[in-house]
């Protein structure tokens, strides 16, 4: 088992830097010894094509984790960079201070002028310190909420993008009310009168995931995860073995695949060959593709019957065996 | 340990040895040093609600191990030989000084009283009931949390039961919820949290993440004594009230005398 997804994105990487590296060097050369190392270029692609196919091609649930995870793999900001345009960011719950983990505004997605909210992790040490590594403190929920509430007020869409280890659980994220924070969130979202879409771009880390992510309609990139636990954690409560992640990983059904199995999410959107990170630019598109295909369902929707529908959605979600007389309250 | 029938049993809290009579009569509170002792479903239900009021709903439901979790059937099995329940939430029709209510209480001993399935739907039948009723919901919590047996699936009835609780919430329904020894993490950032009002009994747990993954994300800082009890969550205004476990029933009874009596609409 990998330990990190560095194992086997590193021979790949070496590999897109040699023939990146034969590609320069080909400028150079007059047309036919150009052409005669097109071949040659030609089959270190078709070699880094294989690799890919196979490594990508069929990923475990522990790799899923780390692809999850991978320091490469395009954020928040990144999606919004490359789908939304006069963007706005907003910051502030107006009741503490502003939470670098969970961005929001207001921005255009197509067409469409609508609230989006985010988790946003740092790229670099500085950077992740700065966004908290992705962890919300109660103040970027509160954030997430006041925008939400505009949304509503305004007939705005939500989009809401997911990429959290989990909410902040220090000292001070009790003192505010983190766990009310969360509930909030959620609280406030089926409350809403306007479509609104998830879209788990790296990892749904559970509480911290699902205080903006209880949305009408939930997307899930292929290689994302959502779990009610990191892996490593249950493993620990489990097994007293944290370096058990992966056998947590299988049993938890953490893999987009599972989760549209279960019925959980309604879409698995596809990334970009060989993952996101190799292809920002193409897995944004295909996800603005899909929250566009979600607006135009949920545009057909009245603002009551938007609320009804999602009710439903997730008041459906469970599986549990009931006995047949007798069982149900009258 | 509440269960033997030994004439004596020595305090978790003080290590007093006390009369087990005397103990339950108090209502399992070590009558010297206050501490409470964590109570099943039964013993809840029996102090709470007026005598032989309860009437208990879906006591058949069942978890199915929907992911073939490893070792999920076997703690299910262990669960109900513990408290010969189903699950770890117990649902019913209840009485409090006459009122109706609709009522769920916990019982740790299931699983920790996790939520997984079961649990989130009758938390939202609960809530349910109380909405068609037109009667107050009172929930007793008791939990480490959402269950990780069922993955996705329980964290999901986080979301169920908070749409529950807006739908209460948005038909005038009043919801009351006792924190007891335990309340944490996916139940806190839940349902829990979303009641009109929040009593906890004295020195329950409640809180967010585990101690040690709460202290190991606090870096260096000191946490304080009462970290994660009913007292620090009080402080922090989180709760509306710490009450003694011999003043719930009748704080319950106060505050749905007064929630149902409203002339106004």
């Amino acid at each position: 088992m990998a330990k990190s997804w560095m194992e086997w994105e590193k021979p790949l990487l070496e590999l897109e830097r040699g023939i990146s590296e034969l590609r320069e060097k080909q400028k150079l050369l007059p047309p036919d010894k150009a052409a005669a190392m097109e071949a040659q270029i030609q089959q270190f692609e078709q070699t880094r094509d294989n690799y890919i196919r196979v490594k990508y091609g069929r990923l475990g649930p522990w790799e899923r984790v780390l692809v999850a995870r991978a320091d490469n793999r395009p954020y928040t900001l990144d999606y919004i960079r490359n789908i939304v345009t006069d963007w706005v960011e907003l910051h502030g719950d107006r009741r503490h201070g502003d939470d670098k983990a969970i961005i929001g505004g207001v921005g255009k997605i197509g067409n469409r002028s609508c609230v989006i909210v985010g988790h946003q992790k740092g790229r670099d040490l500085k950077e992740r310190k700065f966004r908290n590594f992705g962890m919300a403190k109660p103040e970027g929920y509160r954030k997430a909420i006041r925008l939400f509430d505009m949304a509503d007020r305004f007939g705005l869409p939500v989009v809401s993008f997911i990429d959290t280890p989990a909410a902040d659980p220090n000292l001070e994220s009790e003192q505010r009310g983190i766990s009310e924070a969360i509930a909030a969130g959620m609280f406030k979202m089926f409350s809403l009168g306007v479509p609104t879409v998830a879209v788990v771009i790296g990892e749904g880390g559970s509480g911290g995931a699902i205080g903006i992510g209880a949305s009408s309609r939930v997307l899930m990139l292929e290689n994302a995860i959502y779990s009610v636990i990191p892996p490593e954690g249950c493993a620990a409560i489990l097994w007293r073995d944290a370096a058990a992640g992966d056998k947590a990983a299988a049993a938890l059904r953490l893999t987009a695949q599972s989760a549209l199995e279960l019925g959980l999410i309604d879409e698995i959107v596809p990334e970009a060959f060989g993952g996101a990170h190799r292809g920002p630019k193409e897995t944004a598109e295909n996800v603005e593709k899909a929250i566009l295909g979600r607006f135009d369902e949920l545009d057909r929707m009245s603002p009551d019957e938007i609320r009804e529908d999602r009710y439903r959605k997730y008041r459906n979600m469970g599986v549990q065996i009931e006995a047949p007389i007798g069982g149900r309250s009258g | 340990m509440s269960n033997k029938p030994d004439a004596f049993l020595r305090c978790e809290g003080c290590k007093k040895v006390l009369f087990s009579k005397e103990f339950v009569k108090n209502l399992r509170v070590c009558p010297n040093c206050g501490h409470h002792y964590r109570l099943s479903a039964d013993e809840r239900i029996e102090i709470t609600f007026d005598e032989g009021s309860f009437v208990e709903l879906d006591a058949d439901m069942k978890s199915e191990d929907p992911l073939q979790f490893p070792e999920y059937a076997e703690k299910l099995a262990r669960g109900f030989a513990s408290t010969g329940r189903n699950d770890s939430v117990v649902r019913g029709m209840a009485k409090l000084g006459g009122f109706p209510v609709s009522a769920a209480v916990a019982d740790f001993r299931f699983m920790g009283g996790s939520m997984g399935s079961v649990a989130g739907e009758k938390i939202t039948r609960t809530l349910e009931t109380a909405i068609d009723e037109r009667i107050p919901a009172v929930i007793f919590t008791a939990t480490g949390g959402a269950r990780m047996q069922e993955g996705l699936l329980s964290l999901m009835q986080m979301a169920k039961t908070s749409a529950a609780c807006r739908k209460a919430y948005d038909a005038g329904v009043p919801y009351i919820c006792v924190f007891t020894d335990p309340t944490m993490a996916g139940v806190l950032a839940s349902y829990a949290s979303l009641a009109d009002v929040i009593l906890a009994e004295p020195k329950a747990l409640v809180g967010f993440a585990g101690a040690r993954v709460a202290a190991q994300a606090s870096g260096g800082q000191k946490l304080p004594d009462n970290f994660q009890t009913s007292e620090f969550a009080y402080e922090h205004g989180m709760i509306d009230a710490v009450v003694q476990r011999k003043d719930v029933r009748a704080t319950l009874i106060n505050l749905v005398t007064h929630f149902t009596g409203g002339k106004h609409g």
